[in-house]
C-alpha cells in the first residue's frame, strides 16, 4: 500500500472537517448586541473609588446621575426632576424624579441621593471647596433633599454635573455608607443597563442587559443628559489586548466599535469603507516632577525644562497623524475648552534649547542626578518618558531613566523617600480633558502645601488663586481669576503639558447615533444599528 | 500502586518548594496593587489606607502563614481588584485552556506522527526534505507572526474563522470548533513541527535495528513495519506530547492574546501586570501540580508501549 494513499484519509477527512467548520457559522442572537471593544480591562465595579476611566464608564452603564452635562456642556436636571435656588444662592432644594428605582427593585429616595452625594464628595476635588463653603445635604422627605451653604458656591450645578474623575453616581444609601477605603464590589445602579455578574469574566469580557426599570427623561438624549433609553438590548464590552486583532475585528465586522484605536492603525482605517474613525476627547501629555528634592524643587530648573519641551516631537512620538495633534497648546485647560487661554504662556511658545540650557545653568542646577521613571509596558507613555528623557539630556541634565511597568511606577511614584532611596525625580503620564480642563478638576495644578498627591506641588500664591477662581461667581472676573491663576502656574510649573492630541475611535459604518457620542465617554445609549 | 503513593508523596515537598518561591518573588518584587487600585489621582493616604484593607500592610510571614492557611482549607481566595474567587476565575479560564490544549495535541498527533514515520520511511529524499523545511519554518516563525497570518488569510481575506473570541462548547460543537480552529492550527504548527523530528529520529533509529530487517525479510508489508517500529519510538513521542499538554494547560499568552482566548495564560499575565497576588500564587501553585501529575501520568503511559517496564 502506498504511503500517499494510506494518508488520503486524514486528508480528505481534515478537509471536509474545514468546510463544515466554516458552514457552521455561530447561530445569530435573537437579541440587539452592541459588541465593543474597551480601551480596557474592567477590574474595579466601584466608580466612586477609582478615577480610572474604564471603571467610570462602567459607572455610566448602570448607575444615572442627579445631573448631567449635556452635548455643549451645560448642567441639565438628570434624576433630578425640578430644583429651586434661593437669591443669595446658599440654599438649594432638589426633587427626584418620580418612579426611579434602583436594578434592586428598590425606589430611589432623597437619602440615597445624599448618601452618594456625601460619599462622593469624600473623594471628589469639588469637596473641599465645597466643605470649605459650609455645604450641608439634608433629606426633607422621600424624594426632596436640600444643600445649605454658609457661602455662596458658583459652582453647584457644575459639580453635580461633573462628567468625570468622580461623577456624581447615586446608589442605594446602605452601599453610599460603606467606608471608602476599599472599593464596593456590589453594584446596585438605576442606570440604563444591568450589570449582568454571572456573564462577567474579568479580563475578557464585561456584559450588560438593558435596564427594564430604567426611566428614561422624554428630553432627548444629549451628551450624557436626556433620554438614556438604550437600542440595544445587549452591550458586550470585549476587551481584547491585542491591538492588531481588535482592528481586524471590526474591520471583520465581529465587534461594532473600538473605542481606543492605536495610532497606527488610524491610516489604514481611513482608507476601510466599513469603517468610521470618529474623533475622541481631548488628551494631555504631563510630566510630573517632584517638588520635593532637587532638581525640580526650584521652580527655576521647571522652567527651563518648560522652555525646551517641543509639544509638537511629543505628539509625533506616540503616532498619531498630523490632524489628530496640536502642534502646540498654551493653555493647562485644553484648547478649545471653556477655559482656554493663553495667559502667562508667552515666554514658553517657542521651544529654544540654547535658551533652556542657560535658563538652567542659572538655575544653579548642580547636576544632580533625575531619576526618570519610563514606563515600558504602555506604548504612548513609553513614547513619551524617552522623548523626556532625550528632551532633558539636550539641556544637559543628568538623568537615569528607569525603565519599569506602569504598575510599578504606580507604586513609585506614591514614594517620598529621596530619589537615591527608592523615590523618583519625573515620570510622564496622559490626562483626559474632563480631568485637566478647570483649576478645579486639575489635580497635578492643585499646589495646596501638605497636598498628598504624588509630585507635591506646593505653592501657596497658587492655591489661594485657585480658591479665588472657585469663589468668584461673576463670569468677567472669573476668567480674570483664571488668567491670573494660569500666569502663576507658568511661574511655578506644578507639571509640563507634553502637549494636546485627539485619540480615536472606530464604528463600523452600518452603527446609527454615532456623531451623538460625547467627549470620549461611552454614552453607548445613543448607539443603534 | 506503591510507587503511585511514592510519587505522589514526592510532590509535597516540590509543592511546598513552589509555594514559598512564587509567594517570595511576587511579594518582593517592585510594584503595589493597592497603588494601582486606587488609580491615577489617588493620594499616598489612599493608597496606605487601601494597603491596611487589603492587609498588604501585615508583615511578609504573616501574610504568607494566612495564605498557606486558607490554601490548605481549600480557599485560594479572593482576587484583590476584582474581588472574585479565585477559584471561579480559574474555572472560568479552565475550559477554553483545556480545549486548546486537547484540540491541539490531537491535531498534533494525527499531523506529526505520520509525517514523522513518513519523512523517516523515506530518509533523504525530496519527500523527507519538504518535511524538515517545513518542521524547521515552523519552529523558527514566532507565532505571533503566524497567528497574524492566519488571521489574515482565513478570517479576513477568505472569512471562514472568527478573529477571535471563544466559544463554550454548550453553545454548539460546531461553533466551539469553529472559535478554536485559527488558536489550534496556530498552536499545532509548532508542536508539529517539534514533533514530526522527533518521530523521524526516533523512527529512523528503530528502523536500523535488527528485529525490523527481520520483519522485512519475513515479508511484512510497509505499514506493518511502521506500525512496528513506531511503538518502539513511542517513549520520546509520548514524553514530548505529554510535556506539551502541560505546556499548554499551564498557559499559552501569546496565542491567548492574539486571539483573545480568555485561558490561563492571559489570567496569569493579566494578574502578573497588576499584581493581584493571590491570583498569580493560585494559578501558579495549580499549574506546578499539573506538571507534577502529567509527568506522572507519562511514566505510568511507558508501560503501555514497553511491558518490560517495571516500576
Amino acid at each position: 500500500m502506498n504511503l500517499f494513499t494510506a494518508f488520503q484519509l486524514p486528508i480528505r477527512f481534515a478537509l471536509a472537517l474545514g468546510l463544515t467548520l466554516a458552514a457552521t457559522a455561530p447561530a445569530l442572537a435573537q437579541t440587539k448586541t452592541l459588541r465593543f471593544v474597551a480601551h480596557a480591562d474592567v477590574k474595579i465595579l466601584d466608580p466612586s473609588f477609582t478615577t480610572a476611566y474604564i471603571t467610570r464608564n462602567f459607572g455610566y452603564m448602570v448607575y444615572d446621575t442627579l445631573f448631567a452635562q449635556d452635548a455643549k456642556g451645560q448642567p441639565k436636571p438628570q434624576m433630578v426632576e425640578k430644583y429651586t435656588t434661593s437669591k443669595d444662592g446658599r440654599q438649594w432644594t432638589f426633587t427626584l424624579r418620580p418612579g426611579l428605582k434602583f436594578s434592586d427593585g428598590s425606589v430611589v429616595s432623597a437619602a440615597d441621593a445624599v448618601a452618594s452625594i456625601q460619599r462622593w464628595s469624600t473623594r471628589d476635588s469639588f469637596g473641599p471647596p465645597l466643605r470649605a463653603a459650609g455645604a450641608e445635604w439634608q433629606v426633607l422627605d422621600a424624594q426632596t433633599f436640600k444643600l445649605q451653604l454658609k457661602e455662596p458656591f458658583g459652582m453647584v450645578l457644575e459639580a453635580l454635573a461633573k462628567p468625570s474623575g468622580f461623577p456624581v453616581l447615586v446608589m442605594p444609601e446602605r452601599l453610599a455608607r460603606l467606608p471608602t477605603s476599599s472599593p464596593i464590589s456590589e453594584v446596585i445602579g438605576s442606570g440604563p443597563f444591568l450589570f449582568k455578574r454571572d456573564e462577567w469574566v474579568p479580563g475578557n469580557k464585561v456584559v450588560f442587559v438593558r435596564n427594564p426599570g430604567y426611566v428614561p427623561r422624554s428630553e432627548p438624549a444629549s451628551g450624557l443628559a436626556g433620554s438614556k433609553k438604550p437600542a440595544f438590548d445587549r452591550v458586550e464590552w470585549l476587551y481584547l489586548p491585542d491591538a492588531n486583532s481588535s482592528v481586524a475585528a471590526l474591520q471583520k465586522g465581529e465587534v461594532d466599535f473600538v473605542e481606543m484605536v492605536p495610532p497606527d492603525y488610524i491610516t489604514p482605517l481611513r482608507s476601510d469603507a466599513n469603517v468610521k474613525l470618529l474623533p475622541s476627547s481631548a488628551q494631555q501629555g504631563q510630566l510630573i516632577m517632584n517638588h520635593l528634592y532637587p532638581p525640580f524643587n526650584n521652580p527655576k530648573v521647571r522652567q527651563a525644562v518648560l522652555k525646551a519641551v517641543s509639544q509638537e516631537r511629543f505628539n509625533a512620538a506616540m503616532g498619531y497623524p498630523l490632524d489628530m495633534r496640536m502642534t502646540y497648546c498654551a493653555t493647562y485647560f485644553i484648547c478649545g475648552s471653556a477655559n482656554d487661554t493663553p495667559a502667562g504662556s508667552e515666554p514658553y511658545r517657542t521651544t529654544d534649547l540654547a535658551k533652556a540650557k542657560q535658563m538652567l545653568s542659572e538655575s544653579g542646577y548642580k547636576g544632580e542626578k533625575v531619576v526618570l521613571l519610563v514606563a515600558s509596558d504602555v506604548p504612548y507613555l513609553n513614547a513619551l518618558s524617552l522623548m523626556a528623557l532625550q528632551t532633558l539630556r539636550s539641556i544637559g541634565m543628568n538623568v537615569d531613566g528607569i525603565s519599569m511597568d506602569w504598575a510599578s511606577i504606580g507604586a513609585r511614584r506614591a514614594k517620598r523617600e529621596a530619589p537615591e532611596a527608592g523615590g523618583w525625580n519625573a515620570y510622564t503620564t496622559v490626562a483626559n480633558e474632563f480631568s485637566i480642563n478647570s483649576p478645579i478638576v486639575s489635580t497635578y495644578l492643585g499646589a495646596a502645601c501638605g497636598n498628598s498627591l504624588p509630585g507635591w506641588p506646593c505653592d501657596k500664591a497658587l492655591d489661594e488663586l485657585r480658591a479665588a477662581w472657585i469663589s468668584e461667581t461673576a463670569p468677567a472676573k472669573r476668567r480674570l481669576a483664571l488668567d491670573a491663576f494660569q500666569r502663576r502656574a507658568f511661574e511655578t510649573v506644578p507639571y509640563i503639558n507634553l502637549g494636546q492630541y485627539f485619540p480615536a475611535s472606530g464604528a463600523r459604518k452600518e452603527l446609527k447615533g454615532v456623531d451623538r457620542l460625547w467627549g470620549g465617554i461611552p454614552n453607548l445609549w445613543v448607539l443603534d444599528k | 500502586m506503591n510507587y503511585l503513593l511514592r510519587r505522589l508523596f514526592a510532590t509535597l515537598p516540590v509543592m511546598a518548594v513552589v509555594a514559598v518561591v512564587v509567594f517570595l518573588l511576587i511579594h518582593l518584587s517592585p510594584g503595589d496593587p493597592a497603588a494601582l487600585i486606587a488609580g491615577d489621582l489617588a493620594t499616598t493616604e489612599d493608597i496606605e489606607k487601601l494597603r491596611a484593607a487589603l492587609g498588604l500592610d501585615q508583615p511578609l510571614w504573616r501574610q504568607f502563614a494566612l495564605w498557606l492557611g486558607r490554601v490548605l482549607s481549600g480557599d485560594l481566595g479572593m482576587s484583590i481588584f476584582t474581588q472574585v474567587p479565585v477559584t471561579k476565575l480559574l474555572a472560568q479560564r479552565l475550559e477554553p485552556t483545556l480545549s486548546i490544549a486537547v484540540l491541539t495535541m490531537a491535531l498534533t498527533v494525527c499531523v506529526a506522527v505520520p509525517l514523522g514515520t513518513l519523512a523517516a520511511h523515506r530518509a533523504g529524499s525530496w519527500t523527507d526534505r519538504l518535511v524538515m523545511l517545513f518542521a524547521v519554518l515552523a519552529f523558527s516563525v514566532p507565532v505571533f507572526l503566524i497567528g497574524y497570518l492566519l488571521i489574515y488569510t482565513f478570517a479576513i481575506r477568505i472569512p471562514l474563522f472568527p478573529v477571535q473570541g471563544y466559544v463554550h462548547l454548550s453553545e454548539g460543537v460546531g461553533a466551539w470548533l469553529n472559535s478554536l480552529a485559527l488558536p489550534c492550527i496556530n498552536l499545532a504548527l509548532v508542536y508539529i513541527a517539534l514533533i514530526t523530528r522527533m518521530t523521524r529520529a526516533t523512527v529512523m533509529e528503530v528502523l536500523q535495528e535488527d528485529y525490523i530487517r527481520t520483519a522485512r525479510a519475513k515479508g511484512l508489508g510497509v505499514l506493518a513495519v511502521l506500525g512496528h517500529a513506531l511503538r518502539n519510538a513511542a517513549i520520546p513521542i509520548a514524553t514530548t506530547v505529554g510535556v506539551g499538554i502541560a505546556l499548554l494547560i499551564g498557559g499559552v499568552v501569546v496565542t491567548e492574546t492574539v486571539f483573545a482566548i480568555p485561558g490561563i495564560g492571559r489570567l496569569v499575565i493579566d494578574s502578573v501586570q497588576h499584581h493581584d497576588y493571590p491570583v498569580i500564587q493560585s494559578v501558579l501553585l495549580l499549574s506546578a501540580g499539573v506538571y507534577v501529575l502529567i509527568n506522572l501520568l507519562i511514566d505510568l503511559s511507558y508501560r503501555l508501549f514497553d511491558p518490560r517496564i517495571q516500576y
